[in-house]
């Protein structure tokens, strides 16, 4: 509970501290207040990545596993291939498509959550104050079904047979039924389903602070709607943006199950290629190579954007 | 809030005192597949012993492999297939329980007593076995299906029809018998045609997944390489669903329950593993999951329409192609991964 | 335009809002339907019966699994929220610190690394920890699963922070309020609806874990997806579909009856 950590109260009414020590107190006070998570995520998920780690310094077991030799097969492999036919090096190009794949995936699956999910929260933020949980219950309500489930029950509505087919066929205004599954379109349509919370609630929360003063004062200066929202609405809810991006883009680069379901399994997506080699395909340090690789590039990318993001945030608060 | 707190609380205190496996006397941990073990037979052996039986699922022998492998599990029964049954001994994770010297080793199938993958039986006792084979819907296609080249070189008709398990041993293998290559093989000239082919035939295939027998209900999908029990149930919800055993060649799986060396119920895992060689309880097993097993006079048990489904029973003409895969060395597997992430890239 | 001009409105807002509510509730429907089918498939529909509800109330496997999949979920989700919250006051709406990038990126970093990858490691950690100690206990998933939840919960949490007004709470403080007052009374209600959204997602995604479970998981400890993923490869039968749609008419009756109580407060 936070309140237990809540720091010891200052003495309001105390002489006053120099300004120096008061700094120090509050720096001391941030710490105090992170501990737990710093604990927590190092001994349950940092801590035990540095295994993966050291796995992808060693030589892949026989059976899966590894085996306590030092190696860089595992590195090498993940951009680097010999030809398993006339045992030519090159670029392991399969890696990189799949890695294209996965990135342009993720992205297209980022865009159709924020167009869908930014009216959707506004739409809920704009609601009577009693009302507003309820809309988001809504929202969150089929995601306490199995996702699995969630999936199949998908396929019903999307394959050749489907509902939405039959419908079309019934109204004539398509022959011949549309192949949507097993398509890049059904990948994406499932993952911006599976996604779509994680944009909506992070949305929502910084929504649900908007004052609507300021949209009053830009439509009193005659601004149009197009222009209150571009230069009013989405500067003050950015962060909600910049969350529910992350929450979105970073899941759905190592997402598993939605592809192998709805995208018929006929293309590897990151999650699926790392999966392969911690399974069927044995080569463990691969796998951690190919995993840190990804960690790494997502680390990066996510404290230039965050940085960015919050001086853009800056300039407009 | 605060309200919440206590239940919120009182859960989370439940959460913690909830018991994982209990390591008592009386108990039995069995680590198996999913969806793969009869309540039946589970309540039918707790009824006889007094031991109470828990069931944890798996989805794949690599994960069974490496959690057991990892330690610290608390199971005492798993059920390997048969290509990982030499994998588990090398890696000295299972015990030998004395299977010959059980009542009921007699019943085992003398065909199934001395297997490449565990001789006598030292380790093992059946669980169930089948085959991955060619499903077709004849009313989409009438031609031979006793062939991979539905798969691998598709009809017409077929084209943008077809189903692959996304299994890369089985795939791999059905391939490379097509090609009349061995198992395991790393003969780079029939890997090339494998590979060729492979990349070739999967610009007509729909799909690598799971779950087929909806699609061909529903006529979403008119061919697979698929495992046999599938081809079964297909069948009755689509009667024009055949399964063809190819005759270039076709893979055979069994998968048997073995002793973990660090049970910590070993009795009571001995009494289970003698009880699953009564006919009657083998039966059981069969019932459920709609495979064969490899015990000898459970037929007699077993559901009518098994007893001459055609695929369960291997017709003797086609009886000599199928195979058992073995357990492939490091430098075919890694081959096999590199021609599978190309095929899937 | 007839109707009266209202600020907030955004022109086609609200049928976005509409069609997505519609097509979140479109696989529901066909959820609930199926878990009537008197046939065994998901996807063909054979008749009108109650046999996959028997078949779950007969089922003790799922049954145990679907109250362990909640126990975690509520479990994690309470304990990722409260660490979260924590965190989110101590990284959010302060001056620059050394340390802050590391703190936030340690925070991030569960949702960096693909399920596998936790698990596996996880696995080797948690395995010399089960044979040390002879605990096989429910904590190893709850732990697991806190920690992937946090920044689930936590980014929600600092979206709602960031900006907020801190006069606020400076003018709690130059009336003589306690900081813990001043926090209780001021900050706290501020940040309720992110602690919602951040919890409500902490959840959700505990509830849907696969992988990790998969990897974490003792003797006799399938989860509600676990035991789904064990089903994949053979056949998957509307029992699920009758156990989920018990869920959902569950959860929609504790929802109806929470929104009814608070309303008659308002």
């Amino acid at each position: 509970m936070p309140e237990a950590a809540e720091p010891a109260p200052e003495a309001p009414a105390a002489p006053r501290v120099d300004a120096e020590e008061m700094a120090r107190r509050a720096v001391r006070r941030r710490w105090l207040l992170n501990l737990p998570a710093i604990l927590w995520l190092i001994l349950f998920a940092a801590g035990p990545l540095l295994v993966v780690l050291l796995y992808s310094f060693l030589a892949a077991g026989d059976y899966g596993g590894v085996r306590w030799e030092l190696s860089t097969d595992g590195w090498f492999a993940v951009l680097m291939t010999r030809d398993i036919f006339d045992d030519t090096l090159r670029l392991q190009d399969a890696h990189l498509a799949i890695f294209w794949r996965s990135v342009k995936l993720s992205v297209m699956t980022t865009l159709a959550c924020l167009l869908l999910g930014f009216p959707t929260a506004y739409f809920i933020a704009t609601r009577s104050r009693a009302n507003r949980n309820l809309w988001l219950f809504l929202i969150t309500i089929p995601f306490w079904t199995n996702l699995l489930i969630r999936t199949f029950a998908m396929l019903e509505w999307i394959r050749a047979q489907g509902v939405i087919n039959s419908v079309l066929t019934g109204l004539g205004i398509v022959d011949e039924p549309v192949q949507m599954l097993y398509t890049d379109f059904s990948i994406m349509l499932g993952m911006t389903y599976v996604y779509f919370p994680l944009m909506v609630l992070p949305l929502y929360a910084s929504m649900e602070k908007l004052d609507f003063r300021l949209v009053e004062a830009a439509y009193d200066l005659y601004a149009s709607r197009l222009q209150v929202l571009r230069g009013v609405i989405v500067p003050l809810v950015s962060p909600g943006i910049v969350a529910g991006s992350i929450l979105v883009f970073i899941p759905s680069l190592g997402a598993y199950v939605t592809p192998r379901v709805l995208g018929g399994g006929k293309q590897m997506m990151l999650g699926n290629l790392i999966e392969l080699q911690f399974g069927q395909g044995r080569n463990w340090p691969l796998g951690a190579a190919l995993s840190i690789s990804l960690l790494a590039l997502v680390m990066v990318a996510l404290i230039f954007y965050v940085r960015a993001a919050q001086k853009g945030g800056e300039g407009h608060g | 809030m605060t309200k919440l707190r206590g239940p919120l609380a009182g859960l989370t205190a439940l959460a913690l005192a909830f018991p994982g496996a209990a390591l008592a006397e009386g108990q039995l941990n069995i680590f198996n597949w999913g969806n793969y073990t009869n309540p039946e037979l589970i309540e039918k052996f707790e009824a006889e012993y007094g031991v109470e039986v828990s069931i944890t699922d798996y989805d794949s022998n690599d994960t069974a492999l490496a959690k057991v492998k990892a330690g610290g599990h608390g199971y005492d029964l798993v059920v390997p297939s048969h290509s990982y049954v030499p994998i588990w001994v090398k890696e000295g994770l299972i015990a030998k329980p004395g299977i010959p010297e059980m009542a009921n080793y007699g019943n085992i199938d003398p065909r199934w007593r001395d297997v490449a993958w565990d001789p006598g039986r030292e380790y093992t006792v059946p669980w169930q076995w089948g085959s991955v084979g060619v499903v077709v819907d004849t009313s989409v296609y009438s031609g031979d299906i006793n062939t991979s080249a539905v798969i691998f070189d598709p009809p017409e008709e077929l084209v943008g029809k077809i189903n692959v398990a996304p299994e890369m041993q089985d795939v791999m293998h059905t391939a490379i018998y097509y090609h009349g290559g061995e198992s395991c093989t790393t003969d780079k000239a029939v890997l090339r045609k494998v590979r060729d082919t492979l990349v070739e035939a999967k610009k007509k295939w729909l799909s690598m997944d799971y779950g087929i027998i909806e699609k061909f209900a529903g006529k979403d999908l008119a061919a697979s390489l698929y495992w046999n029990g599938a081809a079964f149930r297909a069948r009755e919800k689509n009667a024009d669903v055949r399964y063809g055993y190819p005759k270039e060649g076709f893979v055979l799986w069994m998968d048997s329950v073995a002793l973990l060396k660090d049970a910590q119920n070993v009795e009571n895992a001995k009494l289970f593993l003698n009880f699953i060689m009564e006919p009657e309880n083998a039966a059981l097993i069969s019932a459920f999951a709609r495979y064969a097993n490899g015990i000898a006079g459970s037929e007699e048990f077993m559901p009518e329409d098994m007893k001459t489904a055609p695929e369960v029973i291997i017709p003797d003409e086609f009886a000599a192609s199928g195979r058992f895969t073995e357990s492939c060395p490091p430098e075919a597997q890694a081959l096999f991964t590199a021609i599978w992430t190309e095929l899937q890239k | 335009m007839a109707r009266a001009f209202e600020v907030r409105r955004q022109r086609g807002f609200v049928t976005v809002a509409i069609l997505c509510f519609i097509a979140l509730y479109a696989p529901m429907v066909t959820l609930v339907a199926y878990s009537f089918n008197a046939g065994s498939s998901l996807a063909l529909w054979e008749g009108f019966s109650l046999r996959w509800y028997g078949a779950a109330w007969e089922n003790e496997a799922v049954q145990e699994a679907t109250i362990r999949s909640v126990v975690v979920a509520v479990s994690a989700s309470v304990l990722a929220t409260a660490i979260a919250t924590m965190a989110a006051l101590g990284t959010t709406r302060v001056p620059h610190y050394r340390g802050l990038t590391a703190v936030y990126a340690l925070i991030n970093q569960p949702l960096m690394v693909p399920e596998i990858v936790t698990g596996v490691a996880l696995l080797v950690v948690f395995a010399i920890v089960k044979e040390a100690t002879g605990y096989h206990g429910l904590f190893y998933l709850i732990a697991a699963h806190t920690a992937f939840c946090i920044p689930f919960a936590y980014l929600p949490i600092r979206a709602r922070l960031q900006g907020m007004d801190s006069r606020l709470e400076a003018a709690a403080a130059d009336l003589y309020a306690s900081p813990w007052a001043a926090f209780r009374h001021v900050t706290l209600p501020l940040m309720f609806p992110g602690i919602i959204a951040g919890a409500m997602l902490a959840f959700v995604i505990s509830l849907d874990d696969v992988v990790i479970t998969e990897f974490v998981k003792s003797a006799g400890q399938d989860t509600l997806p676990t035991y789904m993923l064990g089903q994949l490869r053979r056949v998957v039968t509307p029992e699920i579909n009758a156990i989920s749609t018990v869920l959902l008419a569950i959860s929609v009756a504790i929802v109806s009856i929470f929104f009814l109580v608070t309303r008659k407060r308002t």
